[in-house]
């Protein structure tokens, strides 16, 4: 029967696709299959896009870095998904979902009929089972924080094979978004690895791919190592387009590993890859002079969420044997010096030289696009040094002759920026910052690090007297930011591991955030947010410098391509793309 | 005959003008705060990536100006990094004109810079680089270091070079058999990434004085062992001359010896050496600056101006970046026919 089927399939696909390797299977009448609304586009092709690392694992429970994710969330599928383009959450794995009227209890229906990629059904097992893996302690899963609301993890409770509550100990604002990017994971093919104490294991770019199956549009072919690593399309996937035809279009997806941001531009530029996304302003221009000669076409989509920011280190050095840090913090803890260096930064300066103007200075941390979230009255002081040198002034310092500054104990303002050498664009914002610093007399050295050793100093030893870092980019909403305003979060860089908070503002945001987290209203806890953000704009903890601009490019002929500012900004809608063919044919699918 | 005199001539021709061009370069770099139109660290945040400022002699109008002068660099609007000329007002190049401060040869301060134009103009020779820093200053400045690194790391190295080699050719024996195994090993080493290694190592800053003393100690430690080996070649063969022996017999001491009658037969070796050294220090700091182990920013240095050409669009976009290369060329170029000439002016006096 299942082998009619598939002959059915042959038949229906026919044309040139023939004889591709994995055709979709045609929908079933018990499948409850999304339908959406792009441009009906046709079969065949194979998407070539470049990654700087090769991924790490292909475990989607306990992935946490970049390349792993971005490969990871085209194998898998989620529950209930944000739309990168509405930035709103949308049903996916879920039909639809009700909230109780206090916000705690979630009552989640499934989709009718799913299957894995390895053709397995998809049920409430296989939720329940997904959930006890991201919150098992033993596992380590990066998202588990997140399921964790009011002190408790999320309650999971299996109601039909095709429903699931959630019960949350306390109400959390914008509950839903928690579950975007939750990988639902095959019970049928994982149980028996998680029985042993083995899942942690399982899953690695070796394991071979008739062992991975996921619900997302595409599943493992084939991996290379050093080289790429190849998807095809799942047959099974549950998406459809208006005319009934099953996605995604495209045959393969392979991501090529090329090492670094320029050999990414000339393979870009030379045609290999289809797509290009996080690459710098200066290629931008040089790649977009010869976009019409190549066929190609780039998107400067606005800036990002991404927070570019100086922070000095504030965190407890009793502990340590590094005194002449120390010594040094009685600077940086002074809000009037940190709010002399933010006053002399030229923010400008910045947006021009490191990203040749496709960036916005910033003052906050939220991104002006982000719109439902930003606090549009905060103040963008402009560049004074007049302004730094009166701050400074009043907080005790003084001139010597040659125009050093001298602190109190007249000891001469002289301190290190650590910076990652592998981001071009921080150590030029570093080299920036110091010349600014210098015109207020300061002596600031630029000591571009390995990024592993930037993390290092920063995370771990303290062994750093300021560094220039960015955060953020993930979601739109104020929750994702909670590690880093709570005294006690993990992201907390200008002061890690406060057991209480050490100042008056810092218990201020404490309690703003905690009371945005379990309000409802938007109106309200828009408010409360934008109180954060005032607090933090008013002692500078982070003293914020400028948010890049989201730049990608695509071939032209790449059809349904709608990049987003939200991650992943160009693969969010893989299932939808197809290529337009080279003779300019009307698109259209083959029934 | 006649072929070998006319061969001379001309070499000795060609070698007079290697000399000037070296010496001329010399000065440049020893005076560069006077040739240097601008502040090397000085940005200028609304010139990144300018081209070098065309000299004009017929303006927009069509008359002819006796002395040249410039036009205004202005950015193409709706565009980044790139410049047209606006030609509303001529900015002829003057002389002898009040700048910023500078020292001469690090030793007397002074205020005049060799040429420059009226503000708000400002002249790029060579262009300016990412934060619109004039690359001419900084070739210049960034020669003082580059060029002094490979000239002072020469020193050490031949200092050590013929202090080992003197003793290990003098004394034999054991001493001999130790010192030049160890030589054997320096020369194998792999003496970059050991580099690297120690980086991170040490602390997070030091300042540019201490880096560039930690510069020249490491290349000229490092380089010890070939002309060691050679002096103590010459050495082994000088020691034994009767000369030497009847000196000893008259009861000179070693050091006496050694200083009279052995040593001056390596001057002319340690000549050669040093005019082939200097180039390959020189390029070695450039390395070195250029895997960013050298000098930190602001402070120029060739291999770290060069080091702007890792970034690929500037590789393909600016050219004028590429100009310390040719410093670096010239000044590599010139010292090796120099040291070419002392061989063959030695090979011919000992034939």
């Amino acid at each position: 029967m299942h082998r009619l089927g598939c002959l059915a399939t042959l038949l229906l696909a026919s044309g040139l696709n023939c004889f591709a390797s994995s055709l979709p299977q045609t929908p079933q009448r018990d499948e409850e299959i999304l339908t959406t609304d792009n441009a009906v586009g046709r079969y065949g092709g194979t998407l070539v896009v470049a990654q700087r690392s090769e991924p790490k694992t292909l475990n989607p429970v306990t992935a946490a870095d970049a390349p792993s994710r971005e490969v990871i969330g085209r194998l898998t599928a989620d529950l209930i998904h944000i739309n990168r383009a509405s930035q709103q959450t949308e049903p996916a794995l879920a039909k639809s979902w009700t909230v109780s009227k206090d916000g705690r209890v979630f009552t989640v229906k499934l989709r009718h009929g799913l299957r894995f990629s390895d053709g397995q059904p998809f049920d409430a097992d296989d939720v329940l089972f997904s959930f006890k893996l991201f919150l098992d302690e033993k596992i380590h899963s990066p998202q588990r924080d997140l399921l964790v609301v009011g002190g408790k993890p999320i309650d999971v409770q299996k109601v039909d094979p095709y429903t699931v509550r959630f019960t949350l100990a306390q109400p959390y604002a914008a509950a839903e978004r928690i579950f975007d990017g939750l990988a639902m994971m095959p019970r049928h093919l994982l149980d028996k690895p998680y029985g042993e104490d083995k899942f942690a294991s399982t899953w690695t770019l070796t394991t071979p791919a008739a062992e991975i199956a996921g619900l997302g549009p595409f599943r493992l072919k084939e991996y290379v190592p050093g080289q790429k690593i190849v998807l095809e399309r799942n047959p099974y996937y549950w998406k459809a387009d208006r005319s009934k035809n099953r996605l995604p279009y495209l045959d393969e997806l392979v991501f090529l590993f090329v090492g670094n941001e320029d050999a990414q531009t000339i393979r870009f530029q030379a045609g290999d890859t289809d797509i290009i996304s996080r690459f710098s302003a200066e290629n931008y221009s040089l790649l977009s002079k010869e976009a019409a000669s190549r066929g190609t076409e780039l998107f400067d989509l606005g800036p990002s969420l991404e927070y570019n920011f100086l922070v000095f280190n504030l965190n407890d050095l009793s502990s340590k044997n590094l005194s002449k840090i120390a010594a040094k913090q009685a600077w940086f803890q002074d809000p009037k010096f940190r709010l002399a260096v933010s006053s002399a930064i030229d923010r400008e300066g910045i947006v021009k030289l490191v990203y040749s103007g496709r960036a916005v200075p910033l003052w906050g941390n939220v991104s002006p696009s982000n719109k439902a979230w930003v606090d549009a009255t905060l103040p963008h002081p402009p560049r004074s040094l007049d302004k730094a040198r009166e701050l400074l002034k009043s907080a005790g310092f003084s001139w010597r002759g040659d125009g050093q500054l001298m602190d109190r104990q007249g000891q001469p303002v002289e301190f290190s920026v650590i910076a990652s050498s592998s981001n071009a664009q921080r150590s030029k914002m570093a080299t920036i910052i110091q010349d600014d610093l210098s015109q207020l007399g300061m002596d600031v050295h630029v000591v571009p690090l390995e990024f592993r050793a930037v993390v290092d100093r920063v995370f771990q030893s303290f062994d750093y007297e300021a560094s220039i870092m960015g955060l953020g980019g993930g979601d739109a909403d104020p929750n994702p930011e909670m590690n880093v305003w709570m005294s006690n979060g993990g992201t907390h860089l200008w002061h890690l591991g406060e057991s209480k908070p050490v100042t008056e503002w810092e218990a201020q945001i404490d309690q703003l955030m905690q009371k945005q987290m379990v309000q409802l209203k938007y109106k309200e806890r828009k408010h409360l947010y934008d109180q954060v953000q005032e607090l933090v704009a008013a002692n500078v903890p982070y003293v914020f410098l400028a948010t890049p601009d989201i730049l990608v490019g695509a071939k032209k002929k790449l059809a349904n391509f709608k990049p987003a500012i939200l991650d992943p900004n160009t693969l969010w809608n893989v299932e939808q793309l197809y290529f337009v063919p080279a003779n300019g044919s009307p698109p259209r699918a083959t029934q | 005959m006649l072929s070998s005199m006319t061969r001379s001539t001309t070499s000795g021709r060609k070698m007079i003008a290697v000399s000037v061009l070296l010496a001329l370069v010399h000065l440049a770099i020893l005076f560069a705060g006077f040739l240097a139109p601008a502040d090397p660290a000085a940005q200028n945040r609304d010139f990144p990536f300018a081209p070098p400022s065309p000299l004009h002699f017929i303006d927009a109008r069509g008359h002819l100006h006796l002395r040249p002068f410039i036009y205004l660099w202005t950015a193409r609007p709706d565009s980044f990094n790139e410049y047209e000329e606006s030609r509303e007002r001529e900015y002829p190049v003057q002389f002898f004109v009040a700048g910023t401060g500078y020292k001469i040869a690090g030793l007397f301060p002074s205020h005049t810079h060799l040429f420059g134009v009226e503000g708000p103009a400002r002249i790029f020779m060579i262009g300016t680089d990412n934060y619109g820093r004039d690359q001419f200053s900084r070739i210049l400045y960034g020669g003082q270091i580059s060029v002094a690194a490979g000239l002072l790391a020469t020193v050490i190295s031949l200092a050590l070079g013929s202090l080992i080699g003197c003793i290990s050719g003098f004394y034999g024996k054991w001493i001999d058999e130790s010192a030049m195994r160890l030589a054997e090993l320096f020369l194998v080493f792999p003496w970059l990434y050991l580099l690297f290694a120690v980086r991170a190592f040490l602390p997070l800053h030091i300042s540019p004085t201490q880096t560039f003393l930690l510069l020249i100690t490491v290349i000229g430690t490092i380089g010890w062992a070939r002309p060691a080996r050679l002096v103590r070649g010459i050495v082994l063969s000088a020691k034994n001359q009767a000369y030497v022996a009847a000196s000893r017999g008259f009861g000179a001491s070693d050091v006496h010896l050694m200083r009279r009658h052995i040593l001056p037969h390596t001057y002319g070796v340690l000549l050669t050496q040093a005019a082939l050294l200097v180039p390959q220090y020189v390029l070695a700091e450039v390395t070195l600056s250029f895997f960013g182990l050298g000098l930190s920013e602001p402070n120029p240095s060739w291999g770290g101006l060069l080091a702007t050409l890792q970034q690929y669009n500037v590789l393909v976009s600016y050219w004028w970046m590429f100009a310390p290369a040719l410093a670096l060329v010239v000044v590599s170029l010139g010292y090796l026919s120099v040291a070419n000439a002392f061989h063959e002016r030695l090979q011919s006096v000992s034939s």
